[in-house]
This record gives structure tokens, sequence and C-alpha cells, in this order.
């Protein structure tokens, strides 16, 4: 059963239509990697899974389950879905490793001492074990989104979803945030990732999905993507980031 | 002129036990006013932040109506009036209590709530709005997302305008003397009518209010310094 199944999303912002009709299958274990110009509905896709975003027409099924069904509860569906923003969007009053046992110990009333062990598993996989009692204004920025990142694995998602993780990173971090999301991939963990570096889609995505003006307009595998891509607008926006 | 000034009549003996009867009662009825009205402010500002429009508009029409109404007429209203609104048993088991000091507690409370929740309002404002979706993104319910990463935000903004409804609570106290609580401003005219030495009853009085004061501040300004850090975003 697929982990994501979106058919023919389609989402207006009052008379701008956002989304047209977007389908998209993504099996359990699979990397898909988003990419398409500032202000093609990006965000606004990856957003409509957890329902961070409503829309008008179309369907996800989370599982096999309509996210819109009456008895899917909202906060249920976030718990089994990870997100990790641009921003980070850390907790600024909490230590890291409050950060990360916050949604755990109240949404999963996990006990605080498993939370912690947990946790610190974690912040010890995205390699900042040393720092779970500082405050996030502490660190790098690149230590905040790899924080961020084990704050959305402690509720043990089915799926991530990220939006430009790295997007907000001085150039020397980039990496190291790659990273951590690379072995996540190798690990078997499904993601939809919307980022522009095309590093990172060669090396794990098993598809690439490029979008413009609130429409799918290619489809691909990453190598075939890359050196093939069949659209002209595909091939304008790859000369330009490439 | 020819009073004579006698500020041992106020300083020592009965008088002077009046004097910290009343202080006893205005300190208690500002602490639990204060506590209750922080309470009751926050659930009001909340509310106006849900997207339950009965809720919205009852919190809109409670801060307008106690914010703008006199603090003297409403804490009558409470003293005359409450018997016909509240329900039967809140009436006998006040009718069997202190009646005045729970009519002049609410009185307060509720005004100062009204400010608070506008305060508070202002400081969830302030705080960007991916923190409320970095909560809920996770699974927290809006409660939760309120209770535990919105509302400690907020609120160490707000220390020093709650700092100031807490002082002005306190001499907004002084108010319920005119109800029979028998607190520091009541227990000082108390004096008067009895000495004619309302100078020094009201003088030493004033020094209470103003000592209560500064040492509120003082006691906050030093937890918000000591124990808030500073949050960066
Ligand atoms: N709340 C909103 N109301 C109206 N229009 C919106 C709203 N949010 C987004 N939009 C518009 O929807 C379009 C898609 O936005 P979205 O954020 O999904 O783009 P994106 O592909 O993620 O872009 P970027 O690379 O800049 O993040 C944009 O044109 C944006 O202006
Ligand atoms: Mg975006």
């Amino acid at each position: 059963m697929a982990v994501i199944e979106v058919r023919n999303l389609n989402k207006w912002y009052g008379d701008f239509h956002v989304l047209q009709n977007i389908d998209e299958t993504v099996e359990k274990g699979e990397v898909l990697v988003i990419c398409g110009p500032s202000g093609s509905g990006k965000s606004t896709f990856i957003r409509c899974i957890n329902r961070l975003e409503e829309f008008q027409k179309g369907s996800v099924h989370f599982c096999g389950k309509d996210i819109h069904a009456r008895d899917v509860d909202v906060n249920s569906l976030r718990a089994e879905i990870g997100i990790v923003f641009q921003q980070f969007n850390l907790y600024p009053h909490l230590t890291v490793l409050k950060n990360v046992i916050l949604a755990p110990t109240k949404v999963r009333k996990t006990p605080k001492g498993e939370a912690e062990d947990l946790a610190l598993m974690l912040l010890e996989r995205v390699g900042i074990q040393n720092q779970a009692h500082k405050y996030p204004a502490e660190l790098s920025g690149g230590q905040q989104q790899r924080v961020a990142i084990a704050r959305a694995l402690a509720m043990r998602p089915q799926v991530m979803l990220f939006d430009e993780p790295t997007s907000a990173l001085d150039p020397e971090m980039i990496n190291e945030v790659l990273n951590v999301m690379k072995d996540l991939a190798r690990e078997g963990m499904t993601m939809l990732c919307v980022t522009h570096e095309m590093g990172f889609a060669r090396e794990v995505a098993d598809r690439v999905i490029f979008m413009d003006g609130g429409q799918k307009i290619e489809e691909a595998p990453p190598h075939e993507f890359f050196s093939n891509p069949k659209s002209e607008r595909t091939q304008l926006f790859l000369k330009e980031i490439l | 002129m020819n009073y004579q000034f006698d500020w041992d009549l106020v300083l020592h003996g009965e008088y002077a036990e009046w004097i910290v009867d009343g202080l006893i009662v205005t300190l208690k009825i500002s602490a639990i006013s204060i506590v209750l009205s922080m309470l009751l402010g926050t659930i009001i500002a909340v509310f106006r932040m849900t997207k339950v429009k009965p809720l919205v508009w009852f919190s809109a029409a409670f801060t307008e109506f106690f914010r703008n109404t006199p603090l003297l007429v409403q804490i009558f209203f409470w003293y005359f009036g409450s018997s016909t609104i509240l329900p039967k048993f809140v009436n006998q088991w006040l009718a069997h209590h202190d009646f005045e000091f729970a009519a002049g507690t609410i009185a307060l409370t509720v005004y100062t709530a009204a400010f608070i929740a506008e305060e508070i309002r202002s400081g969830i404002f302030s705080i960007p709005k991916t923190q409320l979706e970095a909560s809920r993104a996770v699974g927290l319910s809006f409660t939760q997302a309120y209770v535990y990463v919105i509302l400690p935000q907020a609120f160490r903004i707000i220390i020093p305008p709650l700092i100031s409804q807490s002082l002005n609570l306190i001499k907004n106290s002084s108010l319920v003397m005119t109800i029979g609580v028998a607190d520091l401003t009541y227990m000082a005219r108390q004096i008067e009518s009895y000495t004619f030495h309302g100078f020094e009853a009201f003088t030493v009085a004033t020094v209470i209010y103003l000592c209560i004061s500064l040492l509120v501040s003082l006691i906050i300004t030093q937890y918000n310094k000591h124990f808030l850090r500073k949050i960066v975003y």
C-alpha cells in the first residue's frame, strides 16, 4: 500500500489556481524530490499532505486512508507525518532536548525518561548529542536544522516532508544537513523533499518531479531527469540552477 | 493650627494592629485577584485566537465591556447585583462566607482580566506564526500548542505590562472598602473616624501601598532577569 497517494489535487487561493490536477503516489521507502521555480506551489503541495493547508478538490490518502475522512483525527495524522521547515522553527524557550521530547510526551504520552532516551539517541544520530542542554539560539543554523529533523523523527513518523531544509543555511552548513537526510533515505525512510540540491537528488532520489505554475510538468528517475529532460521548461530551469 | 501630630497612635498599640489587619486583607485580596485575573485573562485572550465564532465574540465583548466601565460601578454591580445573576447554591455559599470579600475579588479579577487579556493578546501576536504551525505540525492540539509553546513565549515578552497591571490592581483594591471589605484603606478610614488622626493613618497607608508596589516590581524584575532568558528566533 502506498504511503501517500494524491489524486487530482486542486487548490485555489481566491481566483488563483495554485495547485492544478496533481497526481502522485509515494511508496514505502521511496524518496521523492520536488523542484521548481519560486511560487510554483511546491510548499503548498507538501503542506496539503499533513493538512497544514486545506484544498478544495481531489484527495490525499495516507497509508490507504483519506486524510479528510470523518474518523481521521488531524493531530494523530500529523503525529505520523514529520515535517522540516526552511526556517527550522524550533521552540526558542526550550532546550534542544525539550524541543525533541515535547511532542512525544504530550501527544504520544511517552514517559519522560523513555522520550529522553529516544531523543538523545536521535540527537546522536544527527550528530549533536553534546548540545542537548543548549537553547536553539546558541546553535548554528545547520545544528538547528538537525535538531528540527530529530524533533520530527522523535514521533517515529511513517513519512518525512522537507520544505527547502537547506535554503536558509550558510553554504558551509548545507552538507551536514544533507548528510543526515541521505542517511535517513538510505535507512529506508519515505521522504518528500522540496529542494534544489541536485546532488542530493542524484544520489538518493527515486524520482524527481518538476513543478511550475501549480502543475506537475515532469517526473522521472534522477538520471533520466537530469540527462534527458523532456519539457522545455524543465530544461530551462535545470540550466539556471546547475 | 492646633492639630497635634500623634504618630505613636498609628504605629503602636491597637490602631497599629488595625493597620496590620487591613494590610493583610489588602495583600490577600490583591494576591488572589492577581492570580485569578492572569488565569481568566489568559483564557479570554486564547478564546479570541480560536476560530470558534462564539468564543471570539464572547472574548471581545468581555474585554470591551469591563475595560470601558468604571471599576467602582463594577464593584457595586457584583456586590448588589450578583445575587440576581449567580446560581442559588453560589449565593448560599457566599452568604455563609465573606460575601464582601468575594464580591470585591470577583470585581477586581474580572476588571483586571480584561486588561491582562489585551496584553496577552498583543504578546501572542508578537510571536511568529510559524511557532504555532511547527507545534501543530507535530500533532499538538491547539490547546497544547498554546500551553506549551505560544503562551510561555508570550508571557516572557509581556512581563513589564503585566507588572503594571498587577500594580494597578493593588492600587484599585482600595476601592473595595466601599462595599465594606476591611482592607488597608478601610482601616485607615476607621482610625480616622475613631481618633480624628486621619493624616497619620492615611500617611501610613500611603507609604505601605508604595512599599508593596515597589516590592512587587522588584520581585518580578529580578525574576525576569534571573529565570527568564531572552528569546531569540
Ligand atoms: N496564503 C496565501 N494566499 C494567497 N496566495 C498564496 C498564499 N500562500 C501562497 N500563495 C501563493 O501561492 C503560490 C505558491 O506558493 P508556494 O509557497 O507553494 O510556492 P513555492 O513553490 O513553495 O515557492 P518558493 O520556492 O518561493 O518557496 C505563490 O504564488 C504564492 O504567492
Ligand atoms: Mg516554498
